[in-house]
């Protein structure tokens, strides 16, 4: 993508990028750090979590930076009053959804969850809390997915079908009911598409999909999405 | 007026520019809910450069009670057709598809038929009417899921892939099916197009007002004694489609609200039934014109409950893509089992509104953006009947503190 230079400003800074970049990678470049869940570098993005909103002057609707392109001329802010509040929300109603008890989590201190969550200082959850308590499927030889955990993000679903490219997982259900599953709703061990390749379990950003037995900073690993995307590249 | 013969001086007498620049000037806008002018987004369909281009009709009609939609594909698919036609000539599509709900099998039978006949007189197909112009058109199927209404939606849906809206830009216009340029239109706008090409923009723009051109189909539902599908021009007032068209309450019962625009639409008190049907006036006080729902409340209706209804309906067919919608609705419905069971505290409401527009700002699609609007209608102009509930435990219509539902809280 060699296109002409878009031109823009993100928090006052003028930032230069190419045409088909993101907000979100446009800000990296200039060391601007937008807050994000479901974003991976080197699977399409989702915008399904809404933490990397940002603002764009002239309109009042917000922007999943992950997922919008930038405009020549455009003026994001990353950070206000308004975007911290919300973002606030989103981890807080996230949070009140499914069963997080940090403390009993096999993620524990390497959770995105529960990092964003010290970061942006939520200390109290102000919604009744949902104890979920799905059965764990632990059937796997070695993988487990504890769906009281999962936020949803879609990331081991989308490694899954556009790296490894066996769309073992999707989702099912739709709203408070969606879930991810294995092939046609499967048990884990009779999912016969599954390669075993534990992408998912370095990709998951919290404690819902790992490894059985194995230390979870071991098993963690979400950057070799995009060295992969990177080797590919090379080998074109 | 013949069948089709907008299409023959469309095809014969008219540039493509030409006929959007009449789209344009007959002020048409969407009528599946956003109101976004039609020739415009014709326009930006026709300037994107990328090949081919696609064009998709939107039966999808997900609002309960609403039945505008199938009930012009069931008595008149043709203009359905002749507009889709018109349309693809306009922006260069050559392939078309309406996207139509299962549950409508009548409208599904009669637009089957349709394209057939249209078939049959080379109105569809390849060098239609002898001019070179090609185009083709197939049914998709939805399975009625309301969230499939959503343009992106379908597009997906037509993709083979679940039905879920996915974040925009990139609009449908430069990157819609397959990636291509694509026009989505709803079927009561397409079935505008004929008209228009046949009378002119200026008959058109006659109708109605100045920025809402036309008329609209509405289904005038609930507490009134004339309910039925009703087509009016715009501008007209609320009062007079509820009582001159709709009769008013029957008798014994007062007037209390209307709720414009569906599920997620506004709740609106006698005081805003002055109020002109336009798009912008009815977004001002907080409704929407959505696809023309519109359910009339009598005194014993209870707002509080009206709301939570519409909330737990918006709950059940949010499609579980972005946090706001899926994990912060819920929590709406919560704090409404808590109300409407004796369990309410003042500090709710301010809990209730902070939700309502961090769930109207940060949601991805159209379906959580207006969820919140029978909430944030009903706490402006009914908020004494949440105050009655928090503080004397008591509604007025006695409809609350007595239904046990599934999620009642311990
Ligand atoms: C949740 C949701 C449901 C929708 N359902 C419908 C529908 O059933 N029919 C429709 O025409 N538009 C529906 N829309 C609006 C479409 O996204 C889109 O704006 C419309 O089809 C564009 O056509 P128009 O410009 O002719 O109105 C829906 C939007 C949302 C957010
Ligand atoms: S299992 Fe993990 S990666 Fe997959 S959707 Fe849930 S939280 Fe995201
Ligand atoms: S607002 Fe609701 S329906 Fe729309 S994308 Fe988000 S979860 Fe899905
Ligand atoms: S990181 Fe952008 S929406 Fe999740």
């Amino acid at each position: 993508m060699n296109t002409h230079p878009m031109k823009l400003k993100i928090d006052g800074v003028d930032v230069e990028c190419s045409e088909g970049s993101t907000i979100l990678t446009a800000a990296k470049t200039v060391g601007i750090n937008i807050p994000t869940l479901c974003y991976l570098e080197g699977l399409t993005p989702y915008g399904g979590c809404r933490l990397c909103l940002v603002e764009v002057s002239g309109t009042n609707k917000l922007f999943p930076a992950c997922a919008t392109p930038v405009a020549s001329g455009m003026e994001v802010t990353t950070q206000s009053p308004k975007l911290h509040e919300y973002r606030k929300m989103v981890l807080q109603t996230l949070l009140a959804e499914r069963t997080h008890i940090c403390s009993v989590c096999i993620a524990n201190d390497h959770c995105e969850l529960q990092t964003q969550t010290n970061q942006y200082g939520v200390d109290h959850v102000f919604y009744e809390r949902n104890w979920s308590c799905n059965e764990i499927d632990s059937t796997h030889d070695f993988l487990v997915i504890d769906r009281n955990r999962c936020i949803l993000c879609t990331r081991c679903v989308r490694a899954c079908d556009e790296i490894e490219g066996v769309h073992t997982l999707d989702l099912k259900f739709h709203g408070k009911n969606t879930d991810v599953i294995m092939d046609q709703d499967e048990l884990w061990s009779k999912a016969c598409s599954c390669t075993s390749c534990r992408k998912c379990a370095k990709v998951c950003p919290v404690g819902a999909i790992y490894v059985e037995g194995e230390n979870i900073e071991y098993t963690k690993d979400p950057q070799v999405i995009a060295f992969i995307v990177e080797r590919r590249k090379c080998l074109k | 007026m013949g069948g089709y013969s907008a299409l023959v001086r469309a095809l014969s007498d008219m540039t493509p520019q030409g006929i959007i620049n009449e789209i344009l000037s007959s002020g048409l806008r969407g009528r599946g809910g956003a109101g976004f002018l039609t020739g415009q987004k014709w326009r930006l369909v026709a300037r994107a450069n990328n090949t081919p281009k696609y064009i998709v009709a939107n039966l999808d009609e997900g609002d309960p009670g609403v039945y505008a939609n199938r009930s012009l594909a069931e008595a008149d698919p043709h203009a359905i057709i002749e507009g889709l036609l018109i349309a693809a000539y306009a922006i260069g599509a050559e392939k078309g598809y309406i996207y139509i709900r299962k549950e409508y099998p009548l409208a599904i039978q009669t637009l089957q038929k349709a394209i057939a006949q249209a078939k049959a007189m080379t109105l569809l197909g390849n060098d239609i009417l002898e001019t070179h112009f090609n185009f083709n058109l197939e049914l998709r199927f939805g399975a009625g899921a309301f969230v499939a209404g959503e343009e992106t939606a379908i597009l997906s849906s037509i993709e083979g892939r679940r039905a879920m809206p996915r974040p925009r830009p990139p609009y449908p216009a430069n990157s819609g099916l397959w990636q291509k340029p694509t026009l989505i239109q709803n079927v009561e706008t397409l079935a505008n197009i004929p008209l228009i090409i046949q009378n002119s923009a200026v008959w058109f723009a006659k109708i109605g007002t100045p920025k809402c051109t036309g008329t609209k189909c509405f289904s005038l539902t609930g507490k009134v004694k004339n309910p039925g599908l009703i087509e009016i021009p715009m501008g007209i007032t609320l009062r007079e489609i509820v009582f001159d068209i709709g009769g008013g309450v029957p008798a014994g019962k007062e007037f209390k609200a209307a709720l414009i625009g569906g599920p997620s639409g506004g709740c609106l008190p006698e005081q805003l039934l002055e109020i002109p049907i336009d798009y912008d006036y009815l977004t001002k006080v907080g409704a929407i014109m959505g696809s023309g729902g519109i359910v009339v409340l009598d005194t014993d209706s209870c707002m509080v409950d009206t709301a939570r209804y519409f909330t737990e309906f918006c709950v059940d067919e949010s499609c579980g893509r972005c946090t706001p919608c899926r994990a912060g609705l819920p929590r709406l419905l919560e704090i409404f089992q808590k109300i409407t069971h004796g369990k309410g505290e003042p500090n709710d409401l301010i809990i209730l509104e902070k939700s309502c527009f961090f769930i109207r700002d940060a949601s991805l699609c159209g379906l959580g953006q207006t969820a919140p609007n029978p909430i944030l209608t009903t706490l402006r102009y009914f908020k004494d009947e949440y105050m009655h509930h928090i503080k004397n435990k008591k509604c007025k219509a006695d409809v609350c503190f007595k239904t046990p539902t599934k999620d009642e809280p311990k």
